[in-house]
């Protein structure tokens, strides 16, 4: 340990201004604070009571990440080792080949072959994710002399975790590109940006190639294998099609159905979740506001519901355990840069998210799923909110002080 | 009274002026820099909508479609030729008595607006719904709804340009991005969270 400090020690004078490696200091500050914490301490007044900074609060979302990541491999395998049992065939590209060669083999009932099926699965989405948004990165932060944010390692596991398990690499390397640079970086990184940066990416992969992010195909990892979301099935059949394909609440609850990588299991989330309401890292007025949002909202729909429309009579509990709710719930509404900013802009910007995604899921027949774009829409608006909540309280205390 | 409502819904959200056509470019660009601003223009551009389509509405339909002077005993002429030059001049009409108005009895706005207020008689989204409404043959019911909708969903894209635009103040955009082209940015990305309705039939 003391040998990386001594090391890192030696090297550093030759990247402050006037070194050798001037250029690059933002890596270096990267490698650094990522292996040690910051020494910056307050010299002034008022000290706060908490080292909390924008580094800790990043590291505890990927803490409240792992039991999503860990359940992705697990569903992943095993809904791709269900379905090579069922079409009686063998993977022959190299995960498959990796699996044989260990003896760990495909069994569905084997949990420790579906974690490694899975894994493999995950691996180089999340590496390409890596690898191609972290070299934006630290070119952006190397030219423009900023500091490579820990929110990157967050965003690209949020990005890797909205993908189909079988995403074909080049695409998700051209979405992170997209969410980093255009979403992000263009506005000048972190904390400046307007969008969420990982759903700007999925959202532009989404409307560039629908036919590898969207439909029957892609959620299983298993070529030629076909099998609907929950959501697509109501899409068309309504609730009846979703009990008809034998998925029971306590199974889409756990997450034992195909999906995007960490959007399956509502039971995962919701271990994030608890840890970042106790950790008060994520705004509950913004969760509750969705809740509450997908309540009211699901709740007329359910009067309202029509033959044509068979997705509105989909009850509450229904909408929260099926597609990404509960994961953009979680952690792609609540994240603290393209949110409301203030507490009852929050309220607003939370149920504003619910109403639209159970308005997307039931009315608009083009997408089965509504909870990217509806956070997308109302990242959009969380300026306007926050405007007129401000506005309002400049009133309310002028009119205070001419009363008084 | 249900066809009106869903075509209100559909001018707002799912066939926004601004940003699912890019109508009205210019002005939407040009004066999104404030809140305040942004608002009053979207309130113009509003009332402007709601007086020219139906006028236009009326217009065209008792003078200028072929076969519209049959009042007047003259069943087999057609005028719809003379239909953009008609609509610009009541589009420019009513620009004015508005400028007029807003000079009196609102001059901050009328200083904000500046230059752009007279730019809206060739606000290319006032007579873009003043087109649509011709090629779609909207009825006078219709085409008020379609008026107010298409009004207010440009204003509401205008004013939620201008708040973004507002936190974009403590952004740190690159030198050659800064002003119109992170704008142009700004406006694309959010046509992309407008998607959401893309697809929905009304």
């Amino acid at each position: 340990m003391s040998r990386i400090r001594r090391f890192l020690d030696g090297i550093e004078p030759q990247f402050h201004k006037g070194g050798r490696f001037e250029k690059y200091y933002a890596v270096y500050e990267m490698v650094d604070t990522f292996l040690y914490s910051p020494p910056d301490t307050t010299r002034t007044a008022p000290h706060v009571r908490d080292g909390i900074d924008l580094k800790r609060m990043m590291s505890y979302v990927v803490v409240a990440l792992i039991p999503c990541i860990l359940w992705s491999w697990f569903n992943a395998g095993y809904q791709a080792n269900l379905a090579l049992a069922e079409l009686g065939v063998v993977r022959e590209d190299w995960r498959g080949g990796l699996l044989s060669l260990f003896g760990i083999g495909f069994n569905p009932g084997n949990p420790f072959a579906n974690l490694a099926h899975g894994f493999l699965l995950f691996l180089p989405i999340y590496l390409t994710t890596l690898i191609v948004g972290g070299l934006w990165e630290v070119l952006f932060a190397t030219v423009r002399n900023h500091e490579v944010n820990e929110g990157f390692l967050v965003t690209s596991m949020l990005f890797t975790l909205t993908l189909p398990p079988e995403m074909p690499l080049w695409m998700v390397a051209l979405g992170i590109s997209f969410g980093v640079v255009i979403g992000k970086e263009v506005f000048g990184g972190t904390g400046k940006n307007f969008l969420n940066p990982a759903l700007t990416g999925r959202a532009f992969l989404y409307f560039a190639y629908p036919a590898e992010i969207s439909g029957d195909q892609v959620w299983i990892a298993v070529d030629g294998f076909s099998h609907a979301t929950p959501l697509g099935l109501g899409e068309t059949g309504g609730m009846a099609a979703i009990a008809d394909s034998g998925l029971t609440w306590w199974q889409a609850f756990f997450g034992l159905m195909p999906g995007s990588l960490g959007e399956t299991s509502t039971f995962a989330i919701l271990l994030g979740a608890a840890f970042l309401l106790y950790t008060r890292i994520a705004s509950w007025r913004i969760m509750l506001g969705v809740l509450l949002g997908v309540l009211g909202t699901s709740l007329l729909f359910n009067l309202l519901a029509s033959e044509a429309r068979p997705m509105m009579a989909m009850p509450f509990h229904w909408h929260l355990v099926t597609g990404g709710l509960a994961f953009g719930l979680v952690f792609m509404a609540t994240d603290p840069v393209s949110a409301s900013l203030t507490n009852a802009g929050r309220w607003v910007f939370g149920i504003l998210i619910g109403f639209m995604t159970v308005l997307i899921r039931s009315i608009n027949p083009a997408f089965p799923e509504g909870i990217m774009l509806a956070i997308l829409f109302a990242n959009l608006f969380a300026p306007l909110i926050d405007y007129v909540v401000i506005q309002m309280n400049i009133r309310r205390r002028e009119r205070r002080h001419v009363s008084a | 009274m249900d066809s009106l409502f869903n075509l209100f819904i559909s001018a707002v959200f799912v066939e926004n002026l601004a940003l699912s056509f890019f109508l009205g470019m210019c002005t939407f660009l040009a004066i999104s820099k404030q809140v305040s601003a942004a608002f009053g223009l979207g309130v113009a551009v509003v009332f402007i909508q709601t007086i020219t389509v139906p006028v236009n509405h009326l217009i065209y339909y008792y003078l200028l479609r072929d076969g519209a002077l049959a009042w007047a005993g003259m069943p087999s002429v057609n005028l719809s030729f003379l239909g953009l030059i008609c609509y610009i001049g009541v589009i420019a009409a009513i620009v004015q008595i508005l400028e007029m108005f807003l000079d009196k009895h609102v001059p901050a706005l009328y200083n904000a607006l500046g230059v752009y207020m007279p730019l809206i008689t060739v606000n290319c989204a006032i007579l873009g719904g003043t087109l649509f409404m011709v090629e779609r043959d909207y009825n006078f019911a219709e085409s008020v709804t379609y008026g107010i909708g298409t009004g207010v969903g440009w204003a509401l894209a205008i004013t939620t340009l201008a708040g973004i635009r507002e936190r974009l103040k403590y952004s740190d955009i690159p030198a050659g991005l800064q002003g119109l082209g992170i704008t142009f940015i700004t406006a694309g990305l959010m046509s992309l969270g407008f998607m959401a309705f893309s697809g929905i039939q009304l």
